[in-house]
Formats: C-alpha cells, structure tokens, sequence
C-alpha cells in the first residue's frame, strides 16, 4: 500500500519541531493544517498576512477578510498576528520560517524545485514559492509520485521552469520520504507500496 | 484642501490612458470594488497594472482586464485567474511574473526611496535573467522599485487626513501600494472622525493618502468558503 494523503502529512509533521514556524502551501500541503498536534505549538504563518492560523470557522465564524494564502476562509489561534505583505515576506526572507511545506511538479537530485509553469499549457505564477524555498531554513515538498502519465516526478534534472535552485531539502509522496543527496535521492523511508516500481533516481 | 470625496468616479476623474496604476488585494480579499466598478465606466485603456493576482474567478480586477483596457501587467500569481491565464497563453497581454516577496519589496521600495536592493528569491530560475546578480553569503539579484501614477486600495476605516485602518488579513499590499502612488485613492467601509483611530492603532499614517471616499455596496467575495464540518 502506499501512504495515503492523511499519512503523507502525518509524515511531514513528524520532521517539524515543537514551538516552530511554519508556512503550508496550497493543494497538499494545506492537509497538514488540518492534521497539527495542537501540544507542539505550531505557529502557521499565512503569507498574505498571518501569523498563527487556526483551525476551518464555523458557518458563523466566516469572515470574507480571514483567508489564508489559498484564499480559503481560516481562523486565528491565540497569539496570532496580522501584518502587510512585506512584513510578511520579511520574515520568510530573513530566516524567521522554520518549515516550508510546498507541493511541486518536479524535484531533481540537486534540489532543484520546479513549480510554478509549463510552458505553453499552464501558467499558475510563482506567488510566493520562490521566496519561501530561499528563505525558510527547511523546505518540505509534498507531492503525487508520479505524473497523470505515470513518470516519476523525482529527477535527474528538472526540465520544468526552476522555482529554485538547490533549494529542497526533504521531499513526501505517496512512495516514501526521500532527500535530495548530489547525484541520487536518499530514501529516508519507503512506503511498503513502493517496492518494485521506478520512483526514478532513488537509492 | 480636503482629501475627502464623494465617489469613485469623482476621486478618479483624471485617471487616464497610459497611466501606471496600483490596485490592493489579496485575490478577492481587501479590493478596491467601488473604484474597480468605476474604472470600468471609465474611457480609459492602455494601463499598467500592479496588482498579486489581477482579479480572480471572473471578478474584481477581472473587469477591466476582460474590456481590454490593461496594456501590461506586473503580478505573482495567475492561479484562479482562468481569464488571464487564457490571455497570457494566447500572447495577447504583457505580463511580468514577480515572486511574492519581490513584488511586495518592489513596492514598498519604490514608496520609500530605496532605489533598488539585492534578493536571493529567484536566483538560478527566468527570474534571474538579464539581471545583475552579486554575491553576497551566496548569490542575489538587483531588484528595482515599482511606482504607480494612481494606487486604489479599501480599508475598513479611514479619518479626513487619510489614516487608515485594516481588517484582519485584508492589509496585505495595500499600506505599500499607498506609498508608491503619485495619487493614492482610498475606499473606506467606515469613514470616522479624526481621532476615532487611535495613534497608536492607525496601520497607514494619513501622510501617503490624497484621496478618500466613504464607499457603498460591498460585496467582500469569499472564494474559497471552507468551514469545520
């Protein structure tokens, strides 16, 4: 079997430590919200502006002007901030971010992350990935193993636009968890599912 | 000289074609609706927009970028936007991706005299290209400031000299885009009296604002409405 998305971002939260900052992507990485031990303190920061995300409001907690960066209706925790944009990448670019969770289309074994484009077909904008991925101390990228055509997204070279360059520190799929290590992926753990198929450049 | 107008339409009548305009927001969240929907009762065309997301899902800035009246585009993120992401594919509008946090400095630079500075976002990626790049603990690339001839941005109260003060996460770029603008119109939910914002409360001084007007018929879209089940 491999792991499912709830096991994937279990996995995730496994790497975070306690009292750390942490910024969630949107698609997969916003699974990790939903699922944070609430005894390890996390603060969630929103890069639209939040420090200290809570959990989903109820019907009558809805507030338009309480988003997170997915532009989904979130509340605040105790100790929560709220900030402009600059303020807000500030503290991704000057280090303050402890964790980075971001989704991904292509890793490769250098760390490289490509996420934001392919040419021609898609253009969804970097927003704020390619400032995340430099600034925050550990960047997690959590994603589907494969293609819709099946090809591992792990890589030799990402041939996707870059979001940045040697910038990925741990990547989650469904297969396993996986560092980038010069020329292959170390696996850190496989899901038992994993066995037998071509994740790509894996060791 | 008063700041205080009494409409969007008044407050923009001397925008016009080939001006470099700021709009705040953060998708749908904090947009300037009164002056968006004026602008689009507006014979102007050929404008340069600075804006995250140029409206989304069909609304918002949307509006006038479907009327064709935005020649070029500075944002981050097209994701949401099926309108401009179907131009930009097409060939048919000019667009400059700039990362968040970039796009962000850019403008608050740009607002606070800073005239340029040095990021390692976006180093090694088509970001990086034909820009100068310096090494400092490891490389970065010079970065240049944005300015507007107008910026509109929504607050959720403003006083007569224009300090203003936001709700929740609605601030985003918009106390930024403020600094940058030759003209900066506000829209406020709450029009108060000076000194209703305590000094110590007012998120924008009133110094980097020319215009305000008490807006009507908000909407506040939410795009994505997720709840605890």
């Amino acid at each position: 079997m491999s792991w499912t998305k709830e096991q994937m971002a279990d996995e995730v939260i496994k790497l975070f430590i306690k009292n750390c900052s942490v910024n969630l992507g949107i698609g997969l990485p916003s699974i990790v919200a939903e699922r944070l031990p609430p005894d390890l303190n996390i603060m969630v920061h929103s890069e639209n502006g939040i420090l200290g995300v809570g959990e989903r409001p109820t019907e009558n907690e809805v507030s338009p002007t309480l988003i997170n960066a997915g532009k989904e209706t979130v509340t605040i925790i105790k100790g929560a901030s709220y900030f402009d944009s600059s303020l807000s990448f500030g503290m991704i670019r000057g280090g303050h971010i402890d964790f980075s969770v971001l989704g991904g289309m292509e890793v490769d074994v250098a760390g490289n992350l490509a996420n934001w484009m392919i040419p021609g077909k898609k253009v969804t904008g970097m927003g704020g990935a390619m400032d995340l991925v430099n600034g925050s101390k550990n960047v997690i990228v959590m994603m589907n193993h494969f293609t819709k055509k099946g090809i591992p997204k792990l890589k030799d070279h990402c041939e996707l636009p870059l979001t940045g360059a040697a910038v990925v520190n741990m990547v989650v799929t469904e297969m396993g968890m996986f560092s980038p290590d010069k020329n292959k992926f170390k696996i850190i753990k496989l899901a038992e599912g994993a066995k037998n198929l071509d994740l790509g450049p894996v060791e | 000289m008063t700041k205080i107008y009494q409409s969007a339409s008044e407050a923009l009548s001397d925008l016009s074609s080939g001006m470099t305009l700021m709009s705040g927001g953060f998708g749908l969240c904090g947009i300037a609706e009164n002056c968006i929907d004026a602008i689009t009762f507006m014979d102007v065309k050929d404008l340069t927009v600075i804006s995250n997301n140029i409206g989304n899902a069909g609304k918002g800035l949307v509006k006038i970028l479907v009327q064709n009246k935005i020649k070029k585009a500075y944002c981050s993120y097209v994701g949401g936007n099926p309108d401009l992401e179907k131009l930009m594919l097409a060939d048919e509008i000019e667009v400059e991706l700039v990362p968040q946090g970039t796009f962000s400095e850019r403008i608050r630079a740009g607002g606070m005299g800073i005239r340029g500075f040095y990021t390692p976002t976006g180093f090694g990626t088509k970001i990086s290209e034909g820009k100068e790049v310096k090494v400092f603990d490891r490389p970065c690339i010079l970065e240049l400031p944005l300015r507007a001839d107008f910026a509109i941005i929504k607050a959720q109260k403003g006083d007569p000299y224009g300090n203003l003060w936001f709700k929740e996460a609605a601030r985003n770029f918009s106390p930024l885009m403020a600094m940058a603008a030759d003209i900066t119109v506000v829209e406020v939910e709450e029009l108060v009296e000076l000194g209703d914002i305590a000094p110590e409360d007012v998120h924008l001084p009133g110094i980097f604002v020319q215009r305000i007007f008490k807006g009507k018929d908000y909407k506040n879209d939410i795009e994505y409405r997720k709840v605890k089940s």
